[in-house]
């Protein structure tokens, strides 16, 4: 039976390196492109876990727990952060009936 | 040793209650408060001094400042002078605020007064108690506190405050010298303590600085104790209520610096040439005070140049080693200087606040208490015999007259002066008609009991006051002498002085003759000063007492008031503010630009957000990458 990280390492690191990035870069163009807020909020989610797989990648590369040891964090704080977010998308979607993000610029007035 | 502790404490505590419990207590409470602790002090002082056996003592209540191997106690000191001073402080002091109970009776800062009153005590009281020049110093510079607070007592016009301004800053320059005095006597010595200097000054140390030392704390005296050239403030301190003037302005604090000197007669005695300044110092004070104060038309005024004066004539004793006499002179100056300026201020008060003697005239019926006691004070002040001032006075004179014939007959020059304005001011105050207003004539009556019994007692002690160091001529046994005799230096002793001779005779004439001159001019040809206007010639001059005020006022005032002009339109607001609020500026401006890049389009400031990392990221990976 092997162990997590030895079944880690036997995928190459510039694989998961490429993944990441690939994850990482949709979230990017995600963020930018979309307008509705939720499919906003999922690229951010999705650039988050970009970096996460390359932490746990690199803890298990490197032998290092600290890399998981920051996944664990950044879980916790994308949790928190969820939740206040769509909270907050809720609230918006209460007062304007809309998610759109191109007319949050109304809050400025 | 509790009892000693006490004397101070008894009119801290005063201070406290009537402090913090001022405005709410009432007048009558807050008048006994203010007096029962210089009371209970002077007892505690009469007891110490009935105690007394002879021996110093000092007694050590803290470690205080403590650096390396220079220590600081904060200690007691018990000997024949502090004894005696404590006796002055404590009476005089408690008579005077029997007096205030009555003076002030219409004033609505009355509570306020009795506090600060009393703190003036505690801090006199600690300045002659100090075993160091440290301790002195903290007292020393309370009492300035006080009288910069008293002087300004009535602070609602601008004047007062002024002068207690004046009084303040003409001290603070005095005491830097002061200050640097004991600096160096600790560079010297490795301490402040009395005993430990004195007792090594005598050993033959240190006798290089001394000079400069004596120097520097002749320069403190000259503060304190109004010589020239820092004598301006002692006449505008009359700006205070009368009380005031009486205790701290004529009894008490001004003489602060001639008890410095004497406490420190071992230093200055190894400096002859600081001693022989100190000489003409007093006597250029004394002579300058004595014609000032004959055209001054303000009771208090003549009374302040009569206190600069008088201080001067304590200086010249100084100058001639005569400390004994001086600080005898100093006593029976502080009764009859008290005395007058009650006096004063009992007229002051009849007179509803006016202080003019040409507005006055004829009293002697109206105030028969305060007419027979202010006769005794000018009696003792001009030097006529067997009252106190004529034996302090005279015993001076003695002195001079062995230790510099030119300075003996310009001391009685200065002699006749001061009889001659006393009894002009006596005279115009008390005889002839009244030359007030209508209003003011209705108003006149004696004071209250609580202001004449102060006046009494005193009027007692200026006229039996003498007995206390009666010379020999005269059946006594100098027992002041005697009393500080351990304390001072082994060489004073006058031998014999004939009744009849040069050196008596003189003085007498200088007492008696300016009084009927005096007489004759305001008594029966009555004569009353010009007004304001009329006054011209070198009369003008004296009256404007010699423009030395203004003249410090050109040399010194204005320069620094166009310095701080200055400092305040181009330093300040060209300099400093244009680059401070330059900044501000520059913030605020370049805040209302960038405020323009909000615009509230969530996509433009995400699309921010990805290009400022992108920006930061090629930054911080550029060496990797290239």
């Amino acid at each position: 039976m092997q162990s997590i990280p030895e079944i880690i390492r036997t995928i190459p690191l510039m694989h998961y390196i490429l993944l990441s990035s690939a994850l990482f870069c949709i979230g990017i163009l995600g963020v930018l492109t979309r307008r509705n807020a939720i499919i906003v909020f999922m690229a951010i989610e999705l650039m988050l876990n970009a970096v996460n797989l390359l932490l746990a990648a690199f803890s298990s590369y490197y032998s290092d727990p600290a890399g998981q040891i920051f996944v664990f964090f950044i879980m916790a704080v994308a949790a928190a952060e969820v939740a206040v977010g769509l909270a907050i998308i809720v609230m918006i979607y209460r007062n304007i009936q809309s998610i759109d993000i191109g007319v949050l610029n109304k809050i400025k007035n | 040793m509790s009892s000693l502790l006490l004397i101070p404490l008894l009119p801290l505590l005063g201070f406290a209650i009537n402090g913090l419990s001022f405005p709410k207590l009432s007048k009558q409470y807050a008048g006994i408060i203010g007096t029962i602790p210089p009371l209970v002090a002077f007892g505690l002082s009469i007891q110490l001094f009935l105690n007394f056996d002879g021996q110093t003592q000092v007694y050590q209540l803290a470690e205080w400042i403590k650096i390396a191997d220079l220590s600081i106690p904060f200690s007691f000191q018990i000997d024949q002078l502090s004894i005696m001073m404590l006796l002055v402080i404590t009476g005089v002091g408690t008579l005077i605020h029997i007096y205030s109970m009555g003076y002030m009776s219409h004033d609505e800062g009355y509570g306020k007064f009795f506090a600060f009153l009393n703190l003036f005590i505690f801090f006199m009281l600690i300045l002659v108690l100090g075993a160091n020049f440290t301790v002195l110093f903290i007292g020393w510079e309370g009492v300035g506190l006080c009288s910069y607070l008293l002087i300004g007592f009535w602070n609602k016009k601008a004047s007062y405050g002024n002068a207690a301004r004046k009084a303040f800053i003409m001290n603070r320059i005095g005491d830097l010298g002061f200050l640097v005095g004991i600096f160096l006597l600790i560079q010297e010595f490795g301490t402040s303590n009395y005993l430990e200097i004195f007792s090594s000054i005598k050993a033959g140390a240190g006798s290089n600085n001394l000079g400069l030392i004596a120097c520097c704390l002749f320069i403190g005296a000259m503060g304190k104790s109004a010589q020239l050239p820092l004598y301006t403030w002692l006449p505008d301190a009359m700006a205070g209520p009368t009380p005031v003037s009486a205790l701290i302005h004529a009894a008490t604090m001004v003489t602060a610096g001639i008890y410095m000197v004497i406490r420190a007669n071992v230093i200055f005695e190894m400096s002859p040439e600081v001693l022989h300044f100190i000489g003409w110092i007093g006597l250029a004070t004394a002579l300058l005070g004595a014609v000032i104060g004959l055209f001054q038309n303000d009771i208090k005024k003549v009374l302040a140049y009569s206190t600069v004066s008088q201080l001067g004539y304590m200086f010249m004793g100084l100058g001639a080693s005569a400390y004994s006499a001086s600080f005898f002179h100093v006593m029976t100056h502080a009764f009859f200087k008290a005395l007058l300026f009650l006096g004063a201020g009992s007229v002051i008060h009849a007179m509803s606040d006016e202080q003019d003697i040409r507005k006055m005239g004829g009293l002697k019926s109206k105030m028969p208490i305060t007419y027979i006691t202010f006769l005794m004070g000018t009696i003792a002040i001009a030097g006529i015999p067997p009252f106190a001032g004529f034996f302090s006075k005279d015993e001076i004179l003695a002195h001079l007259y062995h230790h510099d014939f030119t300075m003996w007959c310009l001391a009685i020059i200065g002699s006749a002066l001061t009889s001659f304005y006393m009894f002009r001011v006596f005279i115009l105050t008390f005889f002839g008609d009244f030359r007030g207003t209508d209003k003011q004539a209705s108003h006149l009556h004696e004071s209250p009991i609580s202001m004449t019994f102060p006046l009494i007692i005193l009027a007692i002690f200026s006229a039996a006051g003498g007995l206390i160091n009666l010379p020999e001529f005269a059946g006594g046994h100098e027992f002041l002498a005697h009393w500080l005799a351990p304390i001072l230096p082994t060489s004073e002793g006058l031998g014999e002085i004939s009744f009849l001779s040069l050196e008596m005779g003189a003085p007498l004439i200088a007492a008696f003759m300016p009084a009927f001159l005096a007489m004759y001019i305001f008594g029966i040809r009555k004569i009353v000063p010009s007004s304001d206007e009329e006054i011209s010639g070198i009369q003008k001059v004296v009256y404007n007492k010699f423009y030395i005020d203004e003249l410090y006022d050109v040399v010194f005032v204005k320069p620094i008031a166009m310095m701080s002009v200055f400092f305040h339109q181009i330093i300040d607001f060209l300099v400093i503010d244009l680059f401070v609020e330059g900044i501000g500026r520059i913030v605020k401006y370049s805040s209302s630009e960038f405020r323009k890049a909000q615009t509230g389009n969530v996509g433009f400031y995400l699309f921010m957000i990805v290009l400022s990392i992108s920006v930061i990221l090629f930054f911080s990976l550029k060496n990797w990458i290239l």
